[in-house]
């Protein structure tokens, strides 16, 4: 399909010859200017050749953004995104050999009040980026992570995707969209050529103003900021905290992205980043989603779909090119920012993967291939969502099934069911409103995953008004996990809380109705 | 202040259980962990009345757990299972020797017959003749291809139906980190199985009853039970690249200790993409025991130590399968590259 793809092979051949005089291995002309691995030595002129052209190659290779399509680049300000963002400009600029036909947007997720950033150091943060997107002259989203409590419960529901389009109208596309460029002699970017088969859901959206409200306002309202600030206060460990933060982070971008007339996102994971992220997914107990965590596209949400396009790229290639090439980027300090190596689950990870890169040069790469393997969740085809049982946070097919064989969650709650209380005497939940034994059960922490939400009646939920949902029954095995190291779910933000009251009841007016439904595969949640 | 057991409520708790984080008095630890034990075996359909279940028996902390628990749920629910010590010899002075006797006591108290299979019957080789021609830094290679076939080979010495090996849930998480770490997706599907069918002739089926017991509890067992058993490690260094899924796997369980169950969970539920090839298993045509290839790693490790050549089964020589089993000579250059061992 890309004669452009052939042209790389060969160049990938030629990579492997060693370069003894310091040549380019490309051209044989021009002087090497960098190595990216032993004997790939690159001059200047080739490693941007073969640097933009991967991109283009694993967006055509893929197939999946279609001409005119909005799509939404979630830039962090770090180096890949930052790059990523240098990509799409590259690739949309009026010069480029083969052009890129999407619509792009900006935008940029504030943390700051979760990693404890004064006001300045945000506002001063958010001033250099708005700096850098104004000069890309795309629209662009700055969105602060209190937002989360304005979101709607509608984020929780994964949207079927819109009307399936079938197989080879990628080609129809392209070329109906170049027709129509070529009638009105210009396509660049912003000015909206739309597919047809998104024009009617976007158009009334792209008249909407580009900017978003909160632009260039302090970040939110000083109760929201609390509010943030006692969620975060919440969260034990910091493994909870990161993972907590990437799924409200991950819900915003979603939300924002609906609401803004996006159906695409663009994330920046470089190949090293996929390559911890695998590791420490697994070792959060994701192993059930990581093809969907980690993969070129994701479409767990349905209507909107995550792309990773940098996925090919390892972080040492990209620090060149944005060296080499003037691409700016800002360090925001994170969550685990100065933390020590075994603060967090994902932290320690990191550091592992990046000790045994120095050791053994290939263990990215070995990590990166296992992913590729894995098999990509099936696509949201079936227009009854509501039939499989989604994770309330993470979205993630739910991979708590109570059965009776073994398996590793099976065995932990045994394990915690043998460690409590053989035979609960009904004195004793009474007994268990004294603050004292609250406390006690509440802080003991690791492991007591019957013991505090579960069942309902349990010592945490009895004595607090509201009532706290039950969430456990709605999460995937690592979610809960994130949940039971909260000292509590109240502080989780209302959107959350609402969804699973709904959930709940749904749930419950099922059991009512149970007699009478012929279909029982219906199992909108998963058993309690 | 005496903590109380969480479980009993009445006993003061001698310990915190590394699994849970529950403070347990040591009756209420011991039924738990034995408990858990019975509940794998029932989940997971490991055994069927009447069976003969050879305990592969290393004289070390897990294999003997495991013939402690093992005869003792056998009593307790009737599974009426024939049970069995299963030993290999692999000759390493100083350290079989010490931990055989271990096992041989370990018969005694627990009234079990034991088996013990020598490398040296087996092979003509002990581990030691191996090191000496070897060198330290492969040994592991054959050390654990050898072991795997003496098993099996002791086992149908003793018609035993099933062999239950000692791997706790650390071990079994530790090879999915190493299987993601090597990029081993055949074995990264496999390797969370509690069990495995009898995959051709010559093989035993095999189980692990303890895949969810982590291995600090392991101990505690052992510990308060005052089981004997020999704590030294292979005096033959261990595999370098699972040494470092090890120590990541700790770091893990310090941070968060449920995370060695996270591992298997999340082993056991990766989807692998189908079409990824998958090697095809048949049977080595010199002994019969299966392999992907004309000849299986033993066969070719034995003609290596045997004709002088020991890295004939160490790198990937399948070309030259067909000149041994053809008991043809190896060509000069051949000989020169099998013959360089870095000691
Ligand atoms: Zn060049
Ligand atoms: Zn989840
Ligand atoms: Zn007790
Ligand atoms: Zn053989």
């Amino acid at each position: 399909m890309c004669q452009v793809d052939e042209e790389y092979n060969e160049q990938l051949e030629k990579r492997t010859v060693p370069s003894v005089s310091q040549r380019c291995v490309k051209c044989k002309e021009g002087t090497a200017a960098l190595i990216i691995r032993a004997g790939d030595a690159f001059c200047r002129g080739c490693f941007k050749d073969y640097f933009v052209h991967k991109f283009r190659a694993m967006l055509g290779k893929n197939r999946l953004i279609f001409p005119g399509e909005r799509v939404l680049l979630a830039v962090s300000g770090g180096q890949a995104s930052s790059s990523m963002l240098a990509q799409v400009q590259e690739g949309l600029s009026r010069n480029a050999p083969k052009k890129l036909r999407f619509t792009p947007g900006i935008i940029y997720i504030d943390e700051g009040g979760a990693c404890g950033q004064s006001m300045e150091e945000r506002e001063g943060v958010i001033a250099e980026l708005e700096t850098m997107f104004r000069a890309t002259g795309y629209p662009f989203h700055i969105v602060h992570l209190e937002q989360v409590f304005d979101l709607p419960i509608s984020v929780l529901e994964a949207v079927s995707s819109a009307p399936q389009r079938p197989e080879g109208s990628y080609k129809a596309a392209v070329e109906q969209f170049v027709q129509n460029a070529r009638v009105k002699g210009s396509c660049s970017p912003g000015e909206g050529h739309m597919d047809p088969a998104v024009l009617d859901a976007q158009i009334q959206l792209s008249h909407l103003d580009t900017q978003d409200l909160a632009n260039g306002t302090p970040p939110s309202s000083l109760q929201h900021q609390q509010d943030l600030e006692r969620l975060f206060a919440s969260v034990r460990t910091l493994t909870a905290k990161e993972d907590m933060l990437q799924t409200l982070r991950q819900h915003l971008i979603v939300h924002t992205a609906r609401t803004k007339g996006y159906t695409k996102v663009m994330m920046g994971d470089s190949c090293s980043r996929l390559a911890v992220k695998l590791l420490s997914n697994i070792s959060l107990g994701r192993g059930a989603s990581l093809a969907v965590d980690t993969g070129f596209s994701d479409q767990r949400y349905g209507d909107v779909i995550i792309v990773r396009p940098m996925r090919d790229y390892s972080s040492k290639e990209i620090a060149f090119y944005n060296r080499m090439f003037g691409v700016p980027s800002i360090f925001i300090p994170g969550l685990d920012t100065k933390a020590p190596e075994k603060a967090s689950i994902q932290h320690l990870t990191e550091s592992f993967v990046t000790m045994l890169q120095a050791d053994f040069p290939s263990t990215v790469s070995t990590i990166y291939r296992t992913s590729e393997k894995l098999h990509t969740a099936r696509p949201p085809h079936s227009s009854e969502m509501e039939t499989v049982a989604k994770c309330l946070l993470c979205l993630c097919a739910l991979d708590t099934k109570e059965a009776e064989e073994a398996s590793a969650f099976h065995a932990t709650l045994v394990s915690e069911r043998l460690s409590e209380k053989r035979v609960p005497e009904s004195a004793q939940v009474g007994s268990a409103s004294t603050a004292d034994t609250v406390g006690q059960c509440c802080s003991s922490g690791v492991g007591q995953e019957g013991g505090c939400s579960s069942r309902g009646q349990g010592c945490c939920s009895s004595n607090l008004t509201p009532v706290t949902p039950d969430l456990k029954s709605l999460l995937c095995y690592s979610c809960r996990l994130t949940i039971k190291d909260m000292t509590g779910v109240e502080s989780l933000p209302p959107y959350i809380v609402s969804e699973a009251e709904r959930r709940h009841r749904r749930s419950q007016m099922k059991k009512e109705i149970s007699e009478f439904l012929l279909d029982d595969e219906e199992d909108e949640v998963a058993a309690s | 202040m005496p903590i109380l057991c969480s479980s009993c409520g009445q006993k003061r708790a001698v310990l915190k259980r590394p699994k849970t984080g529950h403070s347990l008095c040591k009756e209420c630890f011991f039924w738990a962990f034995e408990e858990e034990v019975h509940q794998t075996i029932v989940s997971a359909h490991l055994f069927n009345p009447g069976e003969t279940v050879g305990i592969g028996a290393s004289g070390g902390k897990d294999s003997t757990v495991l013939a402690h628990v093992l005869k003792v749920l056998n009593e307790r629910y009737n599974y009426g299972l024939k049970l069995l010590l299963l030993s290999v010899d692999e000759g390493i002075t100083g350290y079989r020797d010490d931990s055989l006797e271990t096992v041989k006591r370990n018969q005694q108290q627990y009234e079990l017959p034991l088996k013990i299979v020598s490398y040296e019957e087996l092979y003509g080789w002990t581990m030691d003749a191996i090191v000496k021609q070897v060198g330290l830094k492969n040994n592991c290679t054959f050390c654990g291809v050898f072991r795997r076939q003496a098993l099996d080979r002791g086992a149908m010495m003793l018609n035993v139906d099933k062999i239950c090996t000692g791997h706790n849930a650390d071990d079994v998480a530790e090879t999915v980190l190493m299987n993601v770490l090597r990029g081993d997706i055949a074995r990264l599907r496999r390797c969370t199985a509690i069990s495995t069918a009898s995959e051709g002739e010559g093989v035993v089926p095999r189980c692990k009853p303890l895949k969810y017991a982590y291995e600090k509890e392991i101990v505690l067992y052992a510990y308060f039970k005052k089981l004997d058993y020999f704590s030294t490690e292979c005096i033959y260094s261990p595999n370098a690249y699972r040494g470092y899924a090890r120590a990541f796997l700790k770091d893990l369980e310090s941070v968060r200790p449920s995370a060695i169950m996270d591992v298997i969970h999340s082993g056991e539920n990766l989807s692998v993409r189908e079409g990824v090839r998958m090697p095809v298993q048949g049977n080595c045509t010199r002994c019969g025991y299966i392999s992907s290839q004309a000849l299986c790693k033993s066969c070719v490790l034995l003609e290596g130590l045997n004709r002088g050549l020991p890295r004939l089964g160490i790198g990937k020589h399948h070309r030259l399968h067909g000149k041994i089993l053809a008991q043809e000579p190896l060509t000069q250059e051949e000989e020169r590259k099998l013959k360089a061992i870095d000691f």
